[in-house]
Parts: structure tokens; sequence; C-alpha cells
């Protein structure tokens, strides 16, 4: 095991991937000379050469598109995105044409392709660069989704999105590049649509995913803590395809479940689970599903503003506490 | 060079078909056996023929959603482009896509697309993936004259030229976006948006089949020799609406029936006749057997199945 930062994980991720496959190229706004806007592309232009590591214009539409061309026939490109704020601008070729051209064409082409970048709020970024996407293209069926939230998962997740043959979003985060943590030695892959028990508890279910997860274990920890309640917490990972069994077994164990997401609350990741719950686990369920996400309102600039928006440790206790009627 | 006989029958069966199968297709909406929308090519041919025609079978073609012509040039089996239209699992497209999604990857037909100007950004990944793999394939890249008020087509124009990638784009100025006149859309000469990003640009008469070839040969050896894109425009104009439910009133009878007395394959078989590359009887005996190759793909079309509902979740991921 070695310690690496979130950046390192995602570099080492690209870089063994470039070097077991010749297809996979990796293209953005500033990628190769400048060394990627959050230092995660390091190093690969001058591992790789300027065939394979791109420098494109601030042209989100144009450079994308070009991915979707590009894996159309037979490339497996990495577009990256500086944050996902900007995918919007690409939003076109994303919807309808990465997540639809296998379909339209009947089977006939793939699109094996990753986009990745920084999402969510960062810190006093305001409104336009503090998006969280995941339940925007988690939506669209054609699009796979993973959200990793540790170096570790950074990794794992990146490689297989890689190699998936499929258009992948892998969503990352500002606010988590310089995390450090375990990454095993050697070739390692985690599963797209995996989630994982980050914490054990028979009390109560905290889904969660993203860097939600330093919200939620937080909580999990004041509450074993302060409040003798334990918590089971799950980071799902992936957004599409989605872990539902993973849910659905701890919460046929827990019988209560507090979603936790960055998104907003209308037809978030939490309504999603609340529909699975109520559906698949009815009979299971000891009280209605509370959600934790951000508040309904574009992001504030202002420091105080911004902290009254995103979820904190105070509203998943709060939550918790809820759906166990105390 | 002047072109050898064989080349213009070619060029003359090619658009042939294409001008038959679209009236057989019309014939068809009429009898609503295709829905949705169908968007006719009749009075464009020379452009799809005579480009597409100037490169090679490993040559990519992507194009807009009205793109039978391009994909029957290209090589598509007439039956599987007519059972596509007709929602057939037999289409080229095994009932996926329909009028404006014709696919057929292994001809190189990478589809119609119905965002005006969005797939441009996929021509030059295309174009890209040649370069990468170091094949000298190219793209063409077809798009309307509407197409080149899109953010996507600018984008496109300036990563081509930016690295030199082997596509030609091809706008057909057919005057008309849907129902408003290019005039009233578009500030400036079309040509200069090609022209402004340093991409070998040219004025072609689109319903000349002969410069059209010529045009596109050029542009396809600039590209191929070192990557050079190019920027066409082919002036035309559509015999009829934009779609099957356009009349077409903001037209006047007058302009219609000028443009249509330069239609492109009656301008080929006129210079056919005067040259004595073939007789009357040649072009009486094409037609009909045009006319047996499109009756042959309607009745494929009518007599195929509907796709087999099994496969509805079949192709969103593989």
């Amino acid at each position: 095991m070695a310690e690496l930062s979130f950046r390192e994980a995602l570099n080492q991720a690209i870089a063994e991937e470039m070097e077991r496959d010749p297809r996979v190229f990796i293209l953005g706004e500033e990628v190769a000379e400048y060394d990627g806007a959050y230092k995660v592309t390091q190093g690969l232009l001058k591992r790789f050469g300027p065939q394979r590591v791109l420098d494109t214009p601030i042209s989100e539409t144009g450079f994308t598109g070009l991915g979707i061309g590009a894996a159309m026939t037979g490339l497996r490109p990495i577009v990256e995105m500086m944050t996902f704020n900007f995918s919007f601008v690409a939003f076109d070729q994303i919807v309808n044409n990465a997540a639809k051209l296998r379909y339209m064409s009947g089977g006939q082409v793939s699109i094996p392709m990753v986009i990745r970048g920084p999402n969510g709020a960062a810190h006093m970024l305001g409104a336009q660069h503090s998006h969280s996407v995941e339940a925007i293209y988690g939506h669209i069926p054609g699009l796979k989704v993973c959200i990793p939230s540790t170096p570790k998962d950074a990794k794992g997740l990146l490689k297989s999105a890689i190699r998936d043959e499929n258009p992948v979003l892998v969503l990352e985060s500002e606010m988590l590049y310089s995390l450090r943590g375990e990454v095993p030695d050697g070739e390692y892959l985690i599963p797209l649509g995996k989630g994982e028990i980050i914490h054990d508890g028979g009390d109560v279910t905290i889904v969660t995913l993203g860097k939600m997860r330093y919200v939620a274990l937080e909580a999990a920890k004041e509450l074993a803590s302060e409040h003798n309640i334990q918590a089971e917490v799950i980071d799902l990972r992936s957004v599409r395809p989605m872990d539902e069994q993973i849910v659905l077994d701890s919460v046929r164990k827990t019988n209560r479940c507090v979603v936790v997401e960055e998104n907003w609350p209308f037809c978030g990741i939490g309504a999603q689970i609340t529909y699975l719950l109520q559906h698949e686990a009815f009979d299971s369920l000891d009280a209605p599903v509370e959600r934790v996400t951000s508040r309904d309102v574009p992001m504030p600039y202002a420091d105080n503003l911004e902290r009254l928006v995103l979820p904190r440790k105070e509203h998943v206790i709060d939550a918790v506490r809820k759906v166990l009627y105390l | 060079m002047p072109l050898d006989a064989d080349t213009l029958r070619r060029f003359y069966r090619e658009m042939l078909l294409c001008r038959r199968f679209e009236e057989k297709a019309a014939q068809s909406y009429g009898q609503e056996k295709i829905h949705g929308f169908c968007h006719l090519y009749i009075g464009q041919e020379a452009v799809a023929v005579g480009s597409i025609l100037a490169g090679r079978p490993d040559d990519y073609v992507i194009a807009t959603y009205r793109e039978h012509a391009h994909a029957l040039v290209k090589g598509c089996d007439p039956g599987a482009v007519m059972a596509e239209l007709y929602g057939k699992g037999t289409g080229v497209s095994k009932g996926f896509g329909g009028s404006m999604h014709l696919f057929n990857a292994e001809k190189r037909m990478m589809g119609g697309h119905g965002i005006v100007g969005g797939h441009s950004a996929l021509a030059i990944g295309m174009a890209f993936s040649s370069r990468y793999k170091k094949e000298d394939s190219v793209t063409f890249c077809y798009l309307g004259d509407a197409a080149v008020n899109q953010g996507a087509f600018h984008e496109s124009l300036n990563l081509a030229a930016l690295w030199k990638l082997p596509v030609i784009f091809i706008v057909e100025n057919n005057l008309y976006g849907m129902g408003t006149a290019a005039s009233r859309a578009i500030a400036g000469d079309i040509i200069k948006r090609g022209e402004m990003y340093g991409i070998p640009s040219e004025v072609v008469d689109g319903m000349d089949i002969f410069a059209m070839y010529d045009a596109s040969k050029r542009a396809v050896d600039r590209a191929r020799a070192d990557g050079t894109p190019s920027f066409l425009e082919a002036r035309c104009y559509r015999f009829r609406g934009h779609s099957m439910s356009d009349p077409g009133n903001y037209r006047t009878k007058e302009e219609v029936a000028r443009e249509q007395a330069r239609d492109p394959i009656e301008l080929l078989r006129k210079h056919m006749l005067e040259q004595n590359i073939e007789p009357e009887a040649w072009f009486k005996a094409l037609d009909k057997e045009i006319r047996a190759i499109v009756q042959k793909a309607a009745d494929f079309a009518d007599q195929s199945p509907e796709p087999d509902l099994s496969l509805i979740d079949a192709f969103v991921y593989t």
C-alpha cells in the first residue's frame, strides 16, 4: 500500500491505462503544457507526447464532440472538463450524441469514452462554478456516472471507466484532490455500479456519495459517541448503474434511511432512493426516508450563505434522529 | 481532366437512384407507411453524389437529417434505407434511428444527425481518429446553411484548422433554414466563415455535378496529402418543402420554377446526350431499372417485420 493524494491516484490511473492501450488519449483545457488546472495530468505530456495529451481551446462543445467522434471510430478518449460546470456548454454533445449514438445506430457504434473533472461546490466560487451534476447526468440512459471519494476509489473507478465500452462520467472534487489515502500497489479495478459500506451500524442506514461521504462519516461518528446510535454508512460510488442491492440489504436490516447528497432536492438522488425503498422495501421501513441535500437555491457567494446551502453534519444528525423518532 | 464516360454514367445512375428513392418515400409517406419527420433531398442530388464519389469507400460520411441520399451513395442497400424510414427491424439502424439517423458503420456512413450543427464536432473527431491511426481516410461532413450560425459549427472549424484535421465541411446552401431565408438568418457571406479560420474555402455550384466533383476532389487531395481541412459552400436548391409537412409557402412559384430549370439530373442528361455518351434509349432503360430497384426497396420495407420488441433495451449500453 502506498499513500497517494486523490490527484496522484487519478494521474496513475490515466498513465497506466495510456501505457496499456495506445488508443487511450486525453484532451482538455490546460491538460498538457500547463500540467492540468488541478495538476491531475501532471507529467503526462512529457511521458506520452503531444499526439496523446492535447491542450484544447476553451471550446467544450468542440472538444467533447471531437472525443465522441473519435470514440465512434475506435479510439478511447478521456475528455477533461476543467470543472463539470463547463460541461453544460457541451450538454448537447453529451446528451444527444454520447448517450444516444449507440442506441439510434442500432448498436453499430459504441462510445468508449470518459468525461472527467471536478464536480460540486468548492469554496466561495459562486453560482456558476458550484454545480453538482450527478443527478442531472444520472437521469440519462446511455451514460454511466461514478463519483469517487477516496484516492483508492478514484484510481480504481477511473481505470474501470477508461476500459468501459460506454460513455462514463467520472465526477471528482476540487476539495478532495489533495486528500491522501492508501492505494493498493499494483493493478486493481473498482467496478462501476458497486457501492461500499464505509461505517458499520444497525440502527439506521445513511446513503451518501461523493464528498458528502465525509459529512456522513462525521455524523456517524458523533451519532455513535454522543447519541449511542450506530449508523451504517454506504458510499454509492456510482450513480448509474446504481448499487440498489447494497441499499436494500442495509435498510432491510436497519429499517430506516437517510440519504445525504450535494444535489438539489428536486428530482435528486435521494428522491430516486426513496422511490426504490418504498417500492422494494416498504414493509421494512419504520419511518419515512429523510433526505439531506443542498438548499434549493443557486449557490450564493458569501461564506456564511454558502455554509447555509451545503449539507452539514448537524443536518445529518437531525435527519437520523427524525427517522428514529427522537 | 475530362471525366470518362463510365464516371458520368455512375453520376447519373446515383443521382437518379436518389431522386426516385425520394419520390417513392414521399409516396409512402402519403400512404402513411412512413411517419415522423421525413426530409427529402430532391434537387440537391449533385451535392451528395459529386462529393462522395470524389472520395473512397473508407472515407467517412456524416450528415444532417436530410441524408437519405448520402446513405444511398455511400453504398447502403436501398431496401435497408427504406425499411429504416418505415421503422422496420431490417432497416439500416434496425428501426432504432429512423429517417434522420441512418447508420451503416461498415460502409462508414456515420449517421444522419438531428441537431443542426451538432454533428460537425463528431466529424472532427472522426478526422482526428484517421490522423491518430495514421490512416489517410478523410471525413465528409454535410451541413445545411442554417448550421453556420451554430456554435458547434464554429468550434469545429476552429479545431479542424488548428489541428489540421482531414475533414471536408460541405454546407449545402439551399437558401432556406426550414422556412427562414438565409438572407434573414445569416449575416455576411457563408464562405467567409470558412475563410476566417484559414481553411481553403470554395463556393461551388451545387446543381452542377462536374463542379461539385472537381471541388470535392481538390478538397480530398488536400486532406489526404497533409490533413488540410476544406470548406465548400454548395449552392443548391431543394425542390420540395423542408419536410413532408411543409407546403413551402415562403417561396414564390417563379423562384421554384427557375431553380427547377437547373435540375442537376436534367443538366447531366443533356450533357451526356450532347456529347453522344448515351442515347435517349439508355436513359429510358436506366430509369426503368432504377424504378424497379426502388419499388423492390419499398416492397422489402413493406414486407419486413417491425423491430423485435425484445431489443428495446439492447442498445443502451454494450
